[in-house]
C-alpha cells in the first residue's frame, strides 16, 4: 500500500478541511476584531472585562472544573473496578456503562429536568417517603449534575483504555518489591494512566465549559455561562463581532488542551 | 545441602473448574537452584506464582524458613520475582526501577546508591542509572530485571520464564550468568522453564511437572539418565521408549531378543517401559556377535556435531540413533545397547499415558 | 483476611450499582413517562400507549425524525467515503505533512462544538448559502470525517505491508490487489467509522442548531424548541422509541462482532 502517488488522494480531503474547517476559523478571527461596518476593533475580544461577561466565562470555567473533578472521581475507580474484572464480562459491563451515551443528549439532558423539578418525579417520590424534597433545578448543582451526567462516558471511556493497557505483571512486580495497595495506586498505576486521564479531562473540559443546552435547560435561563452568551449574541441579539470575539478565549482554551495533549501523547508513543 | 527453606504442602488450585495442580508437595532446600520444567499448562507458573503469592491455593499450605505465609500477601513476602516479559515500570528510568522496592523500605539515600551501584555492577550494567528502560535492549532489560529483584536481598529469587522472550545466543550466554550470579549471590533461586536445556544447564535440582503434577523430581543428571516413566523420557531429549518383557532381574526382553541391563525387583514377565538414548545405540556389524537386533538403515541427517539415522528393525520398529560416525541408508545393521544404557520404567499409570499423548499432538504442531 | 476480603466486593458491586443507578434512572423515567396516561410528570395515570400513538400522528415529530434520519445516512456515507481516500493518502505521507494532516484532524474533535458551529453557519452566510437542509448536511459531514480517518488508519497501519505484494506477485492490478485484498483487510474499520459518524449525526445538536436555518428541524432541535415552552409527552415516547432502537442496533452489532470474533 506505500505509493507515492497515492499522497494525491489526500488533495479532496484537504480542501475539504481547508473550506470548512480552517476558513471557518479564520472567518471568526476576522469578525472578532472588526465591527459591524467591518473596521478594525479590539472592542469585541476587551469586552470581556465587562462584568457580566468575564462573570460568565468565569462561572463556565468554575463549574466546568467541578464537572471535570467529579467525572474523574467516579470514573477512575469505576474503570479500576472494570480492569480487575474478567475481559468478558468487562467487555459487556462497559458496554452497558457507554450504552446511555448513544442516546440523544437532548433527550437525557430533558429528562433530568423531568426528574429534578420542583414537582418532579424525585421529588415525587421523596414526598412519598415523607421525606424533604430537593430543590436543586435552576441551580448550578443542577447544571453540574448534568453535566456530569453527560459527559462522564467521556472520561470512563480513555481512563478504562489507559488502564487496562497496563501489564498485569508490572503491577505485580510492584507488590512483589513490597508494595502495598494504595503504593502501587499511586507510583505505579496513576501514573502509567495519566495519558487517559488528560484526554478523559480534555474530552470533558472542553464541552462542559462551552455548553449552552445543560444550562440553559437546567439552569432555567438563570445561570448565563460563556457558551450561553455566544449563543445569544449569535441567535437573539445578532451580534456576531462581539460573539466572535468571546469566542475567541474558548478557541484559545481548546489549543492550550491540544498542546497538552500532543505533549502526552508523544510521551505514550515513546512508551 | 541446608534445611529446607521453602515447603507447599498438599497444595491444589482449580482455575475455571480446571486442577491446575493437584495435591502438589514440593521441599526446596536452601542455597539450591531449582528448576520448574514442563510443557504449557502443566501448573509450573502456578506453582511459582503460589509461591510468590500471587496466587492463592484453594488447599495445602506454603511455609516458608518454617512459618506458614500461605494467607501472607506478596508485599510481605521475603523473596522477589524477575518477570517473563521483565515488567519493568515504564515510567521510571532503570535507577527508579531498581530503587522501588528499597524506597518502600525507607532506606537512606546513600544505601540506595550503593546498592544500584552493586547491582548494576553484577549484571554488567554499571553508568546505566539514568537511561530510559524502554531504550533498553531486551536482554538489558532483563539483567535490569535481576537487579531490581536483587537489592531487596531476598532469601529466595523466583524467575518465570525470564530468557523466553531474548534470541538463542543470548539466552545461552544469560544461562551462564544466571548460574554465576546465583553463585555470587548464594541464595536460593527458583526457575521455571519449557526450555529442557535452560533447566539441565543451570539447576541442582530439576522437578518435572506435568498436568499438576510432579512427574519427576532429580539431578539434571538422574532427570536424563533414568526418566522414571515415558513423559520425562520424552519430554527431556529425544528417546527410543520400546515395550519390554523383564524375563528375570539384570535381562530384559525386546522385540523377542534379550538384553542385559542393570534393573533389577521387577517381577517375573512383567511388561515395562524401556528408554534408550539415541547415542546411546550402537551399531554393529550385522554378523556380528553383538548384533541382537538386525534391521536396515533408512534415512540420515548431519545435524552438526552429529549425524541423526533412523534404522528399521524387523520387527518394524524405527530406532532414532546418533553418532559421529555416518551409516549410510540401505545398509543392513545390527543393533548394540550397552546394559548400563538401558533404563527400565514401570508402565505408566493412565495419567502419564495421557500425558505422553498430549506431548505427541504438541510435537506434530 | 477472607472476610475482609468479601466487604471490598460488596463495596465494588454497591458503586456499580449506584452508578448505573446514576446512567440509567433518567432513561428509565422517560421510558416509564411514555407508557403514563396522565399528563402529569409526577402522577401515574394508568398505562397507555396514547403518546405513542400522538407522536406517530405529529407531523412535527415525524418531519424532525425523517430528517434527522436523512442527514445522518447520507453524511455518514459521504464522511466514509471521503474518509477512506483521504486514509489512503495520509497513510502514503512522510512524516511532517503526516503530523500536520493529523492536527488539522484534530481541530474538529477536539474544537469545542459551539465553536465549529458558529464558524460554519458565518462561512456559509459569507459564501451567500443559504442555511437549511444542505448546510446542516455539509457540517454532519464535515465533523464525521476525522472520526472515520482515526477508525480506517489504525488499520492501515495493522496491514501486513507484504500482502499487497502477494496479490501483486498473483497476477493482480493495483487496483485489484485494494479492492479484493486492501479493503477486506480494513472493513471493520470502515464499518465501525461509518457507525461512528452515523450516531454522531443523530446526536449532535449544537452544531445542527447554528446551520440549520428557520424552520428546519432535526429531533435535536425540535426537543429544544419545546423544552422553552414545555414538553409534549409524545417527546418521552420518542425518546423511548430512539433508546430501543439504539440499544437493539448496539446489541445486534455487538454479538454479530463477537460472532466473528468466534469464528
Amino acid at each position: 500500500m506505500k505509493n507515492k502517488k497515492l499522497k494525491l488522494f489526500t488533495i479532496p480531503y484537504a480542501a475539504w478541511m481547508l473550506f470548512f474547517v480552517i476558513i471557518p476559523i479564520f472567518i471568526i478571527g476576522y469578525y472578532g476584531v472588526t465591527d459591524s461596518n467591518g473596521n478594525f476593533t479590539l472592542a469585541n475580544i476587551f469586552s470581556i472585562t465587562q462584568y457580566e461577561h468575564y462573570k460568565s466565562l468565569f462561572l463556565a470555567i468554575y463549574l466546568a472544573i467541578i464537572c471535570t473533578v467529579i467525572c474523574l472521581l467516579i470514573a477512575y475507580p469505576l474503570a479500576l473496578i472494570l480492569r480487575k474484572l474478567d475481559p468478558k464480562l468487562s467487555g459487556t459491563l462497559i458496554f452497558i456503562f457507554l450504552l446511555p451515551m448513544w442516546m440523544n443528549m437532548l433527550l437525557r439532558t430533558l429528562a433530568w429536568q423531568i426528574l429534578l423539578e420542583r414537582k418532579g418525579v424525585i421529588n415525587a417520590l421523596l414526598t412519598m417517603a415523607h421525606l424533604p424534597t430537593l430543590n436543586i433545578i435552576n441551580t448550578n448543582a443542577a447544571v453540574v449534575l448534568g453535566m456530569v451526567y453527560d459527559f462522564l462516558p467521556f472520561m470512563v471511556m480513555p481512563v478504562f483504555n489507559s488502564l487496562s493497557k497496563i501489564d498485569d505483571s508490572v503491577i505485580d512486580a510492584a507488590s512483589d518489591l513490597g508494595a502495598k495497595y494504595h503504593t502501587v495506586l499511586f507510583r505505579i498505576i496513576i501514573p502509567l494512566s495519566i495519558p487517559g486521564i488528560v484526554s478523559g479531562i480534555t474530552m470533558v473540559f472542553i464541552p462542559a465549559l462551552t455548553t449552552f443546552v445543560i444550562s440553559n435547560i437546567l439552569g432555567g435561563g438563570r445561570i448565563l455561562l460563556i457558551g450561553g452568551l455566544i449563543e445569544q449574541e449569535f441567535m437573539h441579539a445578532s451580534n456576531w463581532n462581539l460573539g466572535s470575539g468571546l469566542s475567541i478565549f474558548l478557541i484559545l482554551f481548546v489549543f492550550v488542551f491540544i498542546a497538552i495533549s500532543m505533549f502526552f501523547d508523544d510521551e505514550e508513543e515513546l512508551a | 545441602m541446608g534445611k529446607n527453606l521453602i515447603e507447599l504442602n498438599h497444595i491444589s488450585k482449580i482455575f475455571d473448574g480446571e486442577q491446575v495442580i493437584d495435591d502438589l508437595n514440593l521441599s526446596i532446600k536452601e542455597n539450591s537452584f531449582v528448576t520448574l520444567l514442563g510443557p504449557s499448562g502443566c501448573g509450573k507458573t502456578t506453582t511459582l506464582r503460589i509461591i510468590a503469592g500471587f496466587i492463592r491455593p484453594d488447599k495445602g499450605n506454603v511455609i516458608f524458613d518454617g512459618v506458614d505465609i500461605t494467607d501472607l500477601p506478596p508485599n510481605e513476602r521475603q523473596l522477589n520475582t524477575v518477570f517473563q516479559k521483565y515488567a519493568l515500570f515504564p515510567h521510571m528510568n532503570v535507577r527508579d526501577n531498581i530503587a522501588f522496592g528499597l524506597n518502600i523500605k525507607k532506606k537512606s539515600k546513600s544505601y540506595i546508591d550503593d546498592k544500584i551501584k552493586y547491582a548494576l555492577k553484577l549484571v554488567n550494567l554499571d553508568g546505566y542509572e539514568k537511561r530510559n528502560v524502554e531504550s533498553l535492549s531486551g536482554g538489558q532489560q532483563q539483567r535490569i530485571a535481576i537487579a531490581r529483584a536483587i537489592v531487596n536481598e531476598p532469601k529466595v529469587l523466583l524467575l518465570d520464564e525470564p530468557l523466553a522472550a531474548l534470541d538463542l545466543k543470548l539466552r545461552q550466554e544469560m544461562q551462564y550468568e544466571l548460574k554465576k550470579l546465583k553463585n555470587e549471590l548464594g541464595i536460593t533461586f527458583i526457575y521455571v522453564t519449557h526450555d529442557q536445556e535452560e533447566a539441565l544447564t543451570m539447576s541442582d535440582t530439576v522437578v518435572v511437572m506435568n498436568q499438576g503434577y510432579i512427574q519427576q523430581l532429580g539431578t539434571p543428571e538422574q532427570i536424563y539418565n533414568e526418566p522414571e516413566n515415558a513423559f520425562v523420557a520424552t519430554f527431556i531429549g529425544d528417546s527410543n521408549i520400546v515395550h519390554g518383557v523383564m524375563l528375570e532381574d539384570y535381562l530384559v526382553e525386546i522385540f523377542g531378543s534379550p538384553f542385559k541391563c542393570i534393573d533389577s525387583g521387577f517381577g517375573k514377565r512383567q511388561p515395562v517401559d524401556v528408554v534408550i538414548r539415541p547415542e546411546d545405540v550402537d551399531i554393529v556389524d550385522i554378523n556380528s556377535d553383538k548384533a541382537i537386533l538386525k534391521g536396515k538403515m533408512i534415512g540420515a541427517i548431519f545435524k552438526g556435531e552429529m549425524y541423526e539415522m533412523e534404522c528399521r528393525t524387523n520387527d518394524g520398529f524405527e530406532w532414532l540413533i546418533h553418532s559421529t560416525d555416518l551409516v549410510e541408508p540401505g545398509k543392513e545393521v545390527g543393533i548394540f545397547v550397552e546394559p548400563e544404557n538401558i533404563q527400565i520404567m514401570n508402565k505408566p499409570a493412565s495419567e502419564d499415558e495421557e500425558a505422553v499423548e498430549v506431548l505427541a499432538e504438541l510435537n506434530e504442531e | 483476611m477472607k472476610k475482609r476480603f468479601s466487604i471490598i466486593e460488596i463495596i465494588k458491586k454497591f458503586y456499580l450499582f449506584i452508578v448505573l443507578l446514576f446512567l440509567y434512572m433518567p432513561i428509565i423515567t422517560m421510558v416509564v413517562l411514555s407508557f403514563n396516561s396522565s399528563k402529569s410528570r409526577a402522577k401515574w395515570g394508568g398505562f397507555s400507549f396514547a403518546w405513542y400513538k400522538a407522536m406517530i400522528e405529529d407531523r412535527y415529530i415525524m418531519g424532525a425524525l425523517y430528517n434527522t434520519l436523512l442527514i445522518a445516512l447520507i453524511s455518514s456515507i459521504a464522511a466514509t467515503i471521503i474518509g477512506l481516500i483521504a486514509s489512503i493518502g495520509i497513510y502514503n505521507l512522510k512524516k511532517i505533512p503526516k503530523s500536520i494532516f493529523m492536527s488539522v484532524t484534530n481541530i474538529p474533535m477536539v474544537n469545542a462544538d459551539i465553536v465549529t458551529g458558529i464558524s460554519l453557519m458565518m462561512f456559509f452566510v459569507a459564501f451567500g448559502i443559504s442555511l437549511g437542509f444542505n448546510t446542516i448536511l455539509l457540517s454532519h459531514i464535515t465533523f464525521s470525517i476525522p472520526y472515520v480517518i482515526l477508525a480506517i488508519l489504525p488499520k492501515f497501519r495493522d496491514m501486513k505491508q507484504n500482502i499487497v505484494d502477494a496479490a501483486l506477485d498473483l497476477g493482480a492490478t493495483p487496483v485489484q490487489a485494494f479492492f479484493k485484498v486492501v479493503i477486506p483487510e480494513i472493513m471493520p474499520g470502515i464499518v465501525s467509522g461509518f457507525l461512528i459518524a452515523f450516531t454522531m449525526s443523530l446526536d449532535d445538536f449544537i452544531i445542527t442548531y447554528f446551520t440549520k436555518g428557520a424552520g428546519m428541524h432535526t429531533i435535536s432541535t425540535l426537543v429544544y424548541s419545546q423544552t422553552k415552552r414545555g414538553i409534549n409527552p409524545s417527546m418521552y415516547a420518542l425518546s423511548s422509541v430512539i433508546f430501543g432502537s439504539v440499544l437493539l442496533i448496539l446489541v445486534i452489532s455487538n454479538f454479530v462482532s463477537r460472532a466473528k470474533e468466534e469464528v
